[in-house]
């Protein structure tokens, strides 16, 4: 296992402050993208608080290793996590989505240090990673560049053309490149099977060039031995399907498409909050036992 | 303008537009490591061979895919190269616009688009080909810096500005050659600067691109046989837009007369109009373009001939437009 228990542990309390501070600022800004946001929680959390190298007091290194977040509608997850990482104020977030904060649904990366790029058109953010990772070959660097894909977005005909030119520019930097997808299974109108079907998502992902891994994106030691293998790297650039939930953690959201994008009403946030509190209470005595 | 160009007007003669602007990247590549160039398939037609051959680690080919290029091109500037990406204009500003607007203008990315093919210079190709709609497109853009050269030495002079000034840069340049305008490139470009191509008082005509030698023609004629003496403004640069330039031809002469291979929507008599109304002086206005139609095909100087952009076409219009009377009165009989 590439975890340690006490690694795993800390992702676990991390992860958990991630998704409550999440909660709090759907709370806060009256309503949010909980359902993508949390089932890319343990995604974001593992790369920031593990593999990523990336230092927040030095968030413009050049030789840092770069993030894309290519479903830009995550803002609300982003800005928690940047707070947790001390690069935007706790206190700002409470102004997330306000008329003139500088924090509103898709983050403005000339605004938020830290944030690799904007995005929030689907399907820009593949190509984006790809042009740092060209970069940081051909300037001698050996940064990685990660980007995490919605399932949803892959629909976009960009994300193909991408995938191709990750393929086809692996000897010219893309080696470096790791796609990660949040298969959530969910978009804003239904189940990506029913709207436009994916499947056999794999197989595309191995077509297109790819090494493919498939992990559950909510277990922290899966998620890690995943990483780990891909950043080994090989012959083709890897792509990580991370089966998620949409919504997770949340009993009246998790698995359901309608809580893409939703409000809170009172009963609802406490609700959630509740349910957050159990579902990590639940993974920590996970971490705990099964830790090694 | 910055120095250092290597061309002469000999030079221009014999090279296409786009094999100045090759060779001028080429030159620019070799004092700037951080210069990419990238190409969706098209290499070979905007000219990129050069710079591929001095520079082959430092050129990218992305196939026949253009968003995909300006994204790449995007996350290059962010790690810090200046990526020069090349395709047809109309598929540049049209195909590739949601990644021009999101991943180079909105984070002030120093991507520098070199549109080829402008207007209706591929004009054979027919409309899917004719890129008449990309100015007035782009101009919305924040962030981006739009010049549309008169000729070949313009072109490298606009590439080696682009090349000094961070931040985007969206440079349409034609098909094949240009008329020769300018004979040096030290005539002082700057960008957001018009050039006074020929004083005049009785009118002025302001054009870009390939309309700024056939207003120079239709100058003369009007000069020669009808004693007007027009004011032709190269009004290379549409964004910035000069507006200094246009208020003082509206104080002068009145009566302008805009020239583009270009939709009359949108471009450059657009941006005129919008400084020209905003100045509150009265100016009697004739935008010449491509109207509100799909061009036809046929050669380059023949559709410019057809939408009256050529210089018998602006000298028609010119006169026309000198029958009419901005000064205040009461009588509308003859500006109608």
């Amino acid at each position: 296992m590439a975890l340690t228990k006490q690694e795993w542990i800390d992702l676990e309390i991390k992860a958990a402050e991630l998704r409550d501070l999440c909660i709090e600022t759907v709370n806060w800004a009256g309503s949010g993208h909980w359902g993508g946001s949390s089932s890319c929680a343990d995604i974001l959390t593992i790369l920031y608080y593990k593999y990523a190298n990336f230092d927040p007091k030095n968030p413009t290194d050049p030789d840092r290793d770069r993030v894309v977040v290519s479903k830009g509608h995550v803002g609300i997850i982003l800005a928690p996590l940047f707070s947790m990482l001390g690069l935007i104020k706790r206190d700002d977030l409470k102004t997330f989505n306000l008329t003139g904060s500088k924090l509103g649904i898709h983050l403005d990366s000339n605004k938020v240090k830290g944030l690799d790029s904007s995005t929030g058109s689907l399907g820009h953010g593949s190509p984006i990673a790809i042009g740092m990772a060209l970069a940081g070959k051909l300037m001698g660097k050996s940064y990685k560049t990660f980007v995490i894909l919605g399932d949803g977005e892959c629909d976009e005909g960009s994300v193909w053309e991408a995938a191709m030119a990750t393929s086809h520019f692996v000897k010219r930097g893309t080696s470096n490149l790791i796609t990660i997808v949040d298969r959530n299974h969910n978009m804003i109108d239904g189940n990506t099977e029913d709207i436009m079907a994916l499947e056999p998502f794999e197989d595309k992902w191995k077509a297109f060039g790819f090494e493919t891994i498939v992990v559950d994106g909510h277990d922290f030691p899966k998620l890690a031995d995943a990483l780990e293998k891909a950043i080994a790297g090989g012959p083709k650039p890897f792509c990580i399907i991370a089966d998620t939930v949409k919504g997770q953690g949340v009993s009246f959201a998790a698995g359901n498409y309608k809580w893409h994008y939703g409000a809170l009403d009172e009963a609802k946030y406490n609700t959630a909050k509740s349910d957050l509190a159990e579902y990590a209470k639940k993974r920590l005595a996970r971490a705990e036992k099964e830790g090694k | 303008m910055a120095g250092g160009i290597t061309f002469t007007a000999v030079d221009s003669t014999k090279l296409a537009t786009a094999e100045i602007f090759g060779k001028t990247i080429a030159e620019l590549g070799a004092s700037d490591p951080t210069i990419v160039c990238l190409s969706p398939d098209l290499a070979t037609s905007t000219k990129m061979r050069d710079f591929f051959e001095k520079f082959p680690d430092r050129f990218f080919n992305v196939g026949i895919a253009e968003q995909n290029m300006i994204g790449i091109a995007s996350g290059m500037a962010r790690a810090g190269l200046m990526p020069f990406a090349s395709c047809f204009s109309v598929f540049a500003s049209l195909r590739a616009l949601d990644q021009i607007h999101t991943d180079v203008c909105y984070q002030n990315a120093n991507v520098k688009i070199i549109a080829t093919h402008g207007g209706t210079s591929f004009g054979q190709a027919g409309s899917t080909h004719h890129a008449i709609e990309d100015l007035g497109v782009v101009r919305t853009m924040v962030n981006l810096t739009v010049i549309c050269p008169a000729d070949g030495l313009e072109t490298a002079n606009a590439v080696k500005a682009a090349a000094a000034i961070n931040g985007p840069f969206y440079i349409r340049i034609n098909r094949g050659f240009d008329n020769v305008v300018y004979n040096t490139p030290d005539y002082g470009f700057e960008v957001g600067r018009a050039v006074e191509m020929n004083p005049g008082t009785d009118v002025t005509i302001i054009a870009c691109g390939s309309c700024v030698y056939q207003s120079m023609q239709a100058a003369s004629i009007l000069d020669h046989d009808h004693k007007l003496k027009a004011r032709v403004l190269n009004m290379h640069t549409l964004k910035p837009i000069d507006r200094e330039a246009i208020l003082q031809a509206v104080m002068d002469t009145r009566k302008i007369v805009t020239v583009e291979d270009h939709t009359v929507i949108g471009g450059l008599g657009s941006a005129v109009a919008e400084v020209i109304v905003e100045g509150g002086k009265s100016c009697i206005l004739r935008k010449l373009g491509i109207p509100d139609k799909w061009s036809p095909i046929g050669l380059h100087e023949d559709l410019m001939a057809h939408h009256q952009i050529d210089a018998e076409g602006i000298v028609k219009n010119v006169l026309d437009v000198m029958k009419m009377d901005a000064e205040k009165d009461e009588d509308w009989g003859d500006e109608v």
